[in-house]
């Protein structure tokens, strides 16, 4: 069992943050980052190819978190990977001790820097998740072949409370568990009533999955502007974008709002973890967890 | 013969539902609404990019394919088939005519696995 499996199970409330591999051949900036996480958060989690953009592989950024003791999450996208790819990087990661696995369907090409790009999509998350559900409990590839012997995994999915259809999404949801989610990892939420109506949609079919709230602290206004019009599926209120151009000090602005996030979605019912996303400004990481009161 | 099978099957379902030949068709569980149009392919319901408008995130000129699906099967009461959980597909047939392949059985796997499906729930 993982060790964020683990804290799940016992019913801690934890915490995972995000950490995007540089683009470039060298993994040092990667490290320094890890070293400012370690023993804050339960897990981190790397991203892979995030926005359809070129990054260092996500499966050398989790060994390299494997490496440095903490706990990674590996993302994993059907963008980039036919099954064949999708198995093999699980197999390699789990060699070294990398079990936590996020299944995502993946930002379409076109929206990256290289739109000319195949979109793979051999398998969507769903299918992805219960094909390596198959290689855990019945050491079986999807082609049939034996896995010997076969990964431990915990497998994870991502779902979008926001997102059109929203009475869809709880649907979905259930859809991910039954396909082999055994947690889900929100889109990020400045909405927290919209969170809630989503939680109470998932409370309604019984879903027992823990559900890790999305949390990205704004770090200004222009990019809590840029999150609402530019990222699809990203539900920002109007009072807190006029809150953080109010702001005399964005940052500690920021910080607080990130803050106010997090209290109030642990709050919620189905709510056993954050989720955070720092991008650009990683190092107020121990700041926004000691104002919410997690450290 | 599988050719004119192909060309007439293509003509019809690329006017009537916008048909990608992938030669392996789950029409009757997607409420007659291709999932294929889906720039992804999702054939299991949407990404989590659709506007709050239900616009697709990569062509937002044209709706996202899941929203009609998802409408059309609660208004003509096919969310259970739609629930399904669809398995992978067979990229050997894409291109070929998906009658030629349920009547030669060259889609046997898949819907066997939906039929399965179909009886647990």
């Amino acid at each position: 069992m993982s060790r964020l499996a683990e804290r799940l199970a016992a019913g801690r409330f934890v915490v995972t943050a995000e950490v995007t591999t540089p683009v470039g051949a060298d993994s040092a900036p990667l490290r320094r980052r890890l070293e400012l996480y370690r023993g804050l958060v339960d897990a981190v989690n790397v991203t892979d190819n995030p926005s359809a953009r070129v990054h260092m592989a996500s499966w050398a950024g989790a060994i390299a978190v494997r490496e440095a003791n903490c706990e990674p999450v590996l993302q994993l996208t059907c963008r980039d990977r036919n099954r064949l790819a999708l198995q093999s990087d699980v197999l390699g990661v789990a060699a070294f001790g990398v079990e936590n696995v996020l299944c995502l369907t993946g930002d379409h090409p076109v929206r990256g820097d290289h739109p000319q790009a195949l979109p793979v999509y051999d398998l969507d998350s769903l299918q992805e998740l219960a094909m390596l559900r198959g290689l855990r409990d019945e050491g079986r590839l999807a082609g049939g072949g034996k896995v010997e012997p076969p990964p431990r995994l915990f497998l994870g999915a991502v779902e979008n409370p926001f997102a059109a259809p929203q009475e869809l999404r709880a649907w979905r949801l259930e859809k991910k568990v039954r396909a082999g989610a055994q947690f889900i990892q929100t889109q990020v939420v400045y909405d927290v009533a919209g969170l809630a109506s989503f939680l109470e949609a998932v409370r309604r079919r019984d879903l027992q999955v823990p559900i890790l709230a999305g949390v990205c602290p704004p770090k200004s206004a222009r990019m809590l502007r840029y999150l609402a019009e530019k990222v699809p599926g990203i539900v920002v209120p109007p009072a807190l974008l006029e809150r953080m151009e109010k702001a005399a000090d964005p940052r500690a602005e920021g910080i607080a709002v990130g803050a106010q996030i997090i209290r109030a979605v642990r709050q919620l019912e189905g709510v056993r973890g954050v989720h955070l996303s720092i991008v650009g400004w990683e190092e107020e990481l121990p700041r926004v967890l000691e104002a919410a009161g997690l450290r | 013969m599988a050719q004119a099978v192909l060309e007439f099957e293509s003509f019809v379902k690329r006017r009537a539902f916008g048909c990608k030949s992938c030669g392996q068709c789950i029409l009757q569980w997607t409420a007659f609404t291709c999932p294929m149009r889906c720039p992804k392919g999702l054939r299991n319901g949407p990404c989590g990019g659709a506007t709050a408008q239900g616009r697709c995130e990569v062509e937002p000129e044209r709706p996202c394919v899941w929203t009609l699906i998802w409408r059309r099967s609660r208004r003509w009461g096919r969310l259970g088939k739609v629930f399904l959980h669809q398995p992978t597909l067979d990229w050997r047939l894409f291109g070929t005519s998906a009658w030629c392949n349920h009547v030669a059985g060259r889609d046997a796997a898949l819907f066997g696995e939906l039929r399965r499906e179909e009886r647990e729930s």
